[in-house]
């Protein structure tokens, strides 16, 4: 209880002072912007009423996005891993490959995916498992090359094959990092996905979010960020649960 | 022979180990080491040795620290090739045959945390390829006759230093090996409980008899579990002394090793670990 008991508060106070500040207009004044442009979190309350349906539908939609995306993360992610930990030679070859995809803009990709894919979810899915894959890899690898080389003698002398090692110690070991790359790839998915709907889509949040923006909806705007961030905090909630009910050793 | 052609190449360039009947030892193996010599970079840290352990022999082995003993265990579980000289474990000759026949049980317990204590002990079992169930009951068997009956499902974490070490021991003797490599196995514990760890050791040999390496810096340990102790010098290691015990593995560990005799033998060890040290 306590944990939740001081963000509450803070939260509770900045939405207050923010209802505050927005319905006297100080806050439009400080921008610099017309009042009709800076919502107050009632009016982004009323917009994500209203608009439930719409908002639900859409989110629905950024959601399919994201877990597709982030199923071929996560098998893609822990099979170059594996590969890498038992090929040095793999490892060498691919690791700055694995860097330099991550310092590629998606602004790059992006146009071109949609080009090759089309304007269905995959391009949207394929950007999400671009992002992804990164963190669940390179958290992975680590853990497997984390084991401790005193067990991996005790197993060989235990008449256990390389196959062996991996799965019974190098693995398990590696369970709790694979989960600290999934929370980061998780947490990283929404951005990606609505980015894959800027470059072209007819729905999803970040559809609808550049929609909104051009129609000065900003109220509903605010109101789809808050389902996008309340999709990633649910996301999140998840891997924590998995992973403790996964990793029962620690 | 369990052999696995389709393993990828590896990065740590395991050598696969020879076959092994699952189960019981079947035969005993003593080891022999003649003129062994080792390299670790450019340093030589062990210089023609010769030792001999008959089958069923427990041979201790002490030294200053850092003189080489744990690469010595090392090789002789067939974990390293030795640069010079040989070691057989009966007529095992390489390193992937030393490795069939000898199983290492590291300084650290290395108990799986995941694996519940009796799985830990099966490990040798699952790796043969024996399913859940009958690699439990096998290991099962061991854990009533060393004492460890009801903590088969505790995970290590719930465990003491002892009963960890027990659990690691088992693990060892479980994999049916002749020859058992032991890293300075009670290191890590308290006196007492280490005093009750080498009485519980002496008992678990006597009931089940093997050809046995134990590398250790307790010389009262080394005297009170072993037939025969090899004092090692400084780096280069080089036998200084090999020491021979009357009495070994005695039921009342107290008693024996205030007798004197043992103080005696305790007395030329220890003066022969001060020469090997200068």
């Amino acid at each position: 209880m306590k944990r939740w008991l001081l963000p509450t508060l803070l939260l509770t106070a900045l939405i207050g002072a923010w209802q505050v500040a927005a319905s006297t207009d100080a806050l439009a004044d400080l921008l610099g912007l017309a009042p009709f442009l800076v919502p107050s979190p009632a009016e982004i309350a009323e917009a994500l009423w209203e608009s439930r349906s719409l908002l639900a539908e859409n989110a629905w939609v950024t959601l399919q996005e994201m877990l597709l995306g982030l199923a071929c993360a996560l098998v893609a992610g822990v099979g170059f891993a594996v590969a890498m930990r038992l090929s040095e030679a793999l490892r060498l070859a691919f690791y700055p490959l694995l860097v330099a995809s991550q310092a590629v803009p998606i602004l790059v990709i992006a146009p071109i995916l949609v080009v090759w894919l089309g304007f269905g979810i995959w391009p949207k899915a394929a950007i999400v498992a671009l992002v992804c894959f990164f963190p669940i890899a390179v958290s992975v690898l680590a853990g497997l090359r984390s084991v401790d080389p005193e067990a991996t003698k005790m197993m060989r002398t235990l008449d256990a094959s390389r196959r062996q090692i991996l799965w019974r110690v190098e693995a398990p070991t590696a369970v709790p990092h694979f989960f600290t790359g999934l929370r980061l790839a998780v947490a990283i998915a929404p951005i990606a996905a609505v980015f894959g709907e800027w470059v072209g889509a007819d729905s999803g949040l970040g559809h609808q979010i550049l929609q909104d923006n051009a129609q000065l909806a900003t109220a509903r705007l605010f109101a789809a960020a808050i389902v996008l961030a309340a999709l990633a905090i649910a996301l999140v909630g998840l891997t924590a649960l998995a992973e403790r009910r996964v990793v029962t050793w620690r | 022979m369990r052999q696995d052609t389709k393993m990828p190449a590896n990065a740590s360039g395991f050598a696969e180990p020879a076959a092994m009947p699952a189960g019981d030892v079947g035969f005993a193996a003593g080891v022999s080491i003649r003129g062994l010599g080792h390299r670790y970079g450019g340093l030589q840290t062990i210089e023609r040795l010769d030792l001999e352990l008959p089958p069923h022999g427990v041979l201790g082995i002490v030294g200053p620290s850092g003189c080489g003993k744990s690469t010595l265990l090392e090789l002789v579980a067939g974990l390293q090739e030795p640069a010079a000289g040989e070691i057989a474990l009966g007529s095992a000759l390489t390193s992937a045959e030393r490795l069939a026949r000898c199983a290492f049980m590291p300084q650290r317990d290395m108990l799986l945390p995941w694996l519940a204590a009796i799985d830990n002990a099966a490990l040798a079992l699952r790796n043969r390829g024996l399913g859940r169930g009958a690699a439990r009951r096998q290991a099962g068997e061991l854990f009533e006759r060393f004492g460890l009956a009801g903590f088969e499902p505790a995970r290590p974490a719930e465990l003491s230093g002892g009963m960890r070490q027990r659990v690691a021991f088992l693990r060892t003797l479980v994999a049916g090996k002749p020859v058992l490599a032991l890293d300075e196995p009670f290191a890590a514990l308290d006196a007492i409980t280490r005093a009750e760890m080498q009485e519980w050791l002496a008992g678990a040999l006597r009931a089940d008899p093997r050809t046995v390496v134990l590398v250790t810096h307790d010389v009262e340990e080394a005297l009170y579990l072993c037939d025969r102790v090899a004092v090692l010098s400084a780096r280069p290691a080089r036998l200084v002394e090999e020491l021979f015990v009357p009495t070994p593995r005695a039921a009342d560990r107290d008693r024996a090793v205030t007798e004197p005799q043992f103080v005696a033998v305790r007395e030329r060890a220890l003066l022969a670990l001060h020469r090997g040290s200068q």
